[in-house]
């Protein structure tokens, strides 16, 4: 191998500095929130404890955020379902030209860049005129989706474009129907590109602030409800709602891509050429 | 990639594949700007709004000075992230795609500049408080090293900590496509260069910068949109002291002045969409795929 020119420790120093600044903020505010009852905002730490994780769970230390905690797991989970199944009907339904593919196709990546403010106040004026209530469950569930199906579509195409059709070919060759490819022979082949969509529509469902802030209704979601807690708390208690909702996203983050890793190696071990489907 | 292909005869099964996506995007994405730009000649009063068909929302918003300097210093927002993300975006998908040489180690360390794009904006923002405070680790830093007397006032709630988020929460959207485009460039042409005598300068900008711009094209588009239509960074970062497009429309939401507000999104609608079809002249999305 030639040996590395000189620009690659300058580039190498570069994106350490920029891996710095990435996670060097919250690593900071994980390190603060073990500050001692007397700590403040800043360094220098006032002893270490425990005691702002503990003042999370007194209701009247903050609002509810427990009840944010859980509204935000279940709008997350039912966000991912959606985006996974309709993503992978999409996949399916965009292989083909049909009529009004081309306009659909746009229609998707207009939901990707139309600002949230936008979606959120349309979707709330839509509610407040036909006189329903705002309800995370459904008006804001619908306010996340159009910003959680673009990126599943767009995994989606990616995947579909890089499809080695000749093994769908062969399925129907040997007489599977339709139905048949898609469960033994298409889902197979795909199956670790759908973790990365459900890890898409979790994750930005259980962060979504500007698409929720006027479609969650009554109840907030977690994002919501941290939002509140900054205009008024001033503790760092903040940092350990922080600490511990990053920790949880860290945690979901590292599952699902377990998850993938585990799936491609029992793929390999038990034989499958699965893998082979891609090109 | 796709080709063009004749229609297939099937195109009820495509139409009935992608009903629900139909439905959900009708609903949630059409109807609302419909019902925005309807809204938008609506009346309203201190206590509600109600149909009518008047002028006045645009003609007031037209006419404001400060409309002008708001979109102004929305558009200063804009360029400085922009300039920024794509400086530092291009660098370190330069670094992942052609000076990192395994690919285990080039997802890796892909993954590793992806995972905070999962993570909570607002905690993002949150955590640069302790770096950024008057009594901060920046400031300290700085005192201890002799650089300056008395704390930096300007680096929270200030502009500069608003470019700063921006940059935090944004570059990610130029990393991503720009590697994306990079990891597609045929090895051989650079090869092709070096053979020709082309050294590493010549060969950066003679190859590799042109054949990534539409990745540069994907992540200017996200950030364009994403900046201009913010206002939860710049209401937090700048203390509440700096005015955006989006900020101008979430105050008038509060006040519930909604046709007003309505007006305001039509137009930052129209300033968005009139930006991003420029940029579109020069990109293919679906090659990008």
């Amino acid at each position: 191998m030639e040996p590395r020119p000189r620009s690659f420790y300058l580039l190498a120093a570069f994106f350490a500095l920029f891996v710095a600044f990435l996670y060097g903020p919250i690593v900071t505010i994980a390190i603060l929130s073990f500050q001692g009852p007397q700590g403040g905002l800043t360094f220098p730490m006032n002893g270490l404890s425990l005691h702002w994780f503990f003042d999370l769970f007194e209701k009247q230390a903050v609002g509810n955020i427990w009840g944010a905690f859980r509204r935000s797991l279940a709008l997350g989970v039912m966000v991912m379902a959606v985006t996974v199944v309709l993503s992978v009907m999409g996949g399916l339904a965009f292989r083909r030209r049909f009529l009004g593919s081309g306009a659909l196709f746009y229609l998707v990546i207009a939901s990707l860049i139309i600002p949230s403010i936008l979606i959120s106040l349309g979707v709330g004026l839509i509610f407040n005129i036909l006189d329903w209530n705002v309800h995370w469950a459904t008006s804001g569930f619908g306010a996340q989706l159009t910003w959680t199906l673009p990126f599943g579509l767009l995994i989606m195409f990616a995947v579909f474009n890089r499809f080695d059709k000749s093994y769908e070919e062969a399925a129907r060759d040997l007489g599977a129907s339709s139905w048949q490819t898609v469960r033994h022979v298409v889902l197979p082949i795909i199956a670790p590109s759908l973790i990365g969509v459900a890890l898409f529509g979790f994750t930005l469902s259980y962060d979504e602030f500007a698409r929720s802030l006027l479609t969650a209704g009554s109840y907030n979601t977690l994002p919501l409800e941290i939002f509140g807690m900054t205009t008024n708390v001033t503790s760092p208690v903040l940092y350990a709602l922080g600490t511990l909702t990053t920790a949880f996203s860290f945690l979901i983050i590292a599952s699902f891509i377990a998850l993938a890793v585990v799936l491609r190696r029992r793929r390999a071990r038990l034989g499958s050429d699965a893998g082979k489907g891609m090109v | 990639m796709r080709p063009k292909k004749p229609l297939h005869p099937d195109g009820r099964t495509s139409w009935l594949l992608v009903s629900p996506l139909v439905l959900v995007l009708a609903f949630f994405l059409v109807l609302p700007i419909l019902t925005i730009a309807v809204v938008s000649f609506w009346n309203y009063n201190e206590f509600t709004f109600f149909p009518d068909f008047i002028f006045d929302n645009y003609l007031y918003l037209l006419t404001s000075s400060v409309t002008l300097s708001t979109y102004l210093k929305t558009l200063k927002f804009m360029v400085l992230t922009w300039i920024f993300c794509t400086l530092i975006g291009f660098t370190v998908a330069y670094f992942l795609a052609f000076h990192v040489r395994s690919l285990g180690a080039q997802i890796g360390l892909f993954l590793l500049c992806t995972i905070p794009f999962w993570t909570s904006n607002i905690i993002r923002m949150i955590s640069w408080i302790p770096f950024l405070g008057r009594n901060g680790i920046a400031n300290s830093a700085l005192i201890e090293l002799g650089v300056i007397d008395a704390p930096l006032d300007w680096l929270l709630f200030s502009d500069f900590a608003v470019v700063l988020a921006f940059v935090h929460l944004y570059v990610l959207f130029m990393v991503v496509p720009v590697f994306n485009t990079m990891m597609r460039i045929d090895k051989s042409l650079i090869e092709a260069a070096r053979d020709a005598g082309a050294g590493g300068f010549a060969i950066l900008t003679n190859v590799i910068i042109p054949l990534s711009k539409p990745g540069i094209m994907i992540g200017s588009i996200f950030i364009v949109t994403l900046v201009m239509g913010d206002f939860i960074t710049v209401r937090f970062m700048s203390g509440g002291q700096s005015a955006s497009v989006g900020r101008v429309i979430s105050n008038e939401i509060a006040l519930l002045q909604y046709p007003a507000a309505a007006a305001n999104a039509v137009v930052l609608l129209a300033t968005v969409l009139l930006m991003i079809s420029v940029m579109l002249r020069f990109v293919d999305i679906r090659k990008e795929l």
